[in-house]
């Protein structure tokens, strides 16, 4: 954590959006049941095909069907996540600063979309009809990445 | 069911749940976290069955293969849910939030059923049909609504803005709390 870093942190709770949320009694609490409704969606967009990668879940189907259908949900998914993440992130940025669990998250999120949308892409892709050792780790990983994100996002209501 | 909620509330198990540092937003983060699980592999079901998502997979196949892990899901949020209500039950039973959850919960279990034994049971009819039948894809649109309902109701449920010791309030939100308002 680097202390040069909080004059910005305070700069963007000071931001119209950041400020507005902040002044608001009902604006937080929406904002942030749209992120969890964005929890659920990209949880079962992520979780189909990640089964599926294991062996399990929808096995009749190739994993590149199944990854191929839940891409746009996946993508929507997160969208909504991001920007009702920023929003939140805007109203209670000092706060943000000094949570430990907001640097898990902030560092987890890029690794996990990183990954999400380079190997496992590739991997889901690539048309395998068998669940593999290569397909179960990248499961495996991305269901670690993005339990990471999740786990952590929810403890930073409670530091 | 007063006298009940305040007796669960005296238990020492409530209050060690309640004062404990970590259990209870440890029980609370499983709970949010298991949407992702139950409610979003729902969604993708609930997807199937309005046509927009796995349209070349039979139903019954996305049905029959999701339904264990929707179980599971569904057990662990049972079990932390009940956890949760019990580390508190005197203000969580007197939430409008929660009990407007409890209402929607309980609709969307008979959405299941009539789903189940009414437009399942026909499934072989349409189930390569990559958009489904007006009924299915109902029980699916109600289904979405309720569980976006539950998960927003639940969420409130933190917020005391209608708690029954922040009074005055109004008449309606006493009522629908079951708030017992001492006379002055």
């Amino acid at each position: 954590m680097n202390s040069s870093l909080l004059p910005f942190f305070q700069w963007c709770e000071s931001t119209p959006v950041g400020h507005a949320i902040k002044e608001s009694l009902w604006l937080f609490p929406v904002i942030e049941s749209v992120h969890l409704l964005g929890l659920a969606v990209l949880g079962g967009a992520l979780l189909v095909v990640d089964l599926r990668m294991l062996g399990l879940g929808l096995r009749n189907q190739t994993i590149g069907t199944v990854a191929r259908d839940a891409r746009p949900w996946l993508l929507a998914s997160l969208g909504v996540m991001l920007l009702t993440g920023l929003a939140l992130f805007l109203s209670e940025s000092v706060k943000c600063y000094y949570s430990p669990a907001f640097w898990v998250k902030i560092t987890t999120i890029p690794i996990a979309m990183i990954f999400t949308l380079t190997v496992r892409q590739r991997v889901a892709a690539a048309g395998i009809g068998q669940a593999t050792l290569v397909t179960r780790l990248t499961a495996l990983t991305s269901l670690a990445l993005w339990f990471s994100v999740a786990a952590a996002g929810r403890w930073i209501g409670f530091s | 069911m007063l006298p009940f909620v305040e007796w669960l509330a005296d238990t020492r198990l409530s209050i060690a749940l309640h004062e404990s540092l970590y259990m209870y937003p440890l029980v609370e983060s499983v709970h949010v976290l298991t949407l992702g699980l139950f409610v979003g592999l729902a969604v993708m079901l609930d997807l199937r069955l309005l046509g927009v998502t796995l349209t070349q997979v039979p139903a019954s196949e996305v049905i029959r293969r999701l339904l264990p892990w929707e179980k599971a899901g569904f057990a662990v949020m049972i079990v932390t849910g009940v956890m949760l209500f019990y580390a508190i039950p005197v203000r969580t039973y007197q939430s409008v939030f929660f009990r407007a959850k409890m209402i929607m919960l309980i609709l969307a279990g008979l959405n299941v059923w009539l789903f189940h034994s009414r437009v399942e049971r026909r499934i072989a009819e349409w189930d390569m049909a990559p958009v489904p039948p007006r009924a299915a894809r109902a029980a699916a649109a109600a289904s979405l609504v309720l569980w976006a309902g539950i998960i927003i109701a639940g969420r409130m449920i933190a917020y005391n803005w209608f708690d029954c010791d922040i009074q005055p309030q109004p008449a309606f939100i006493n009522w629908a709390a079951g708030c017992v308002i001492p006379p002055r």
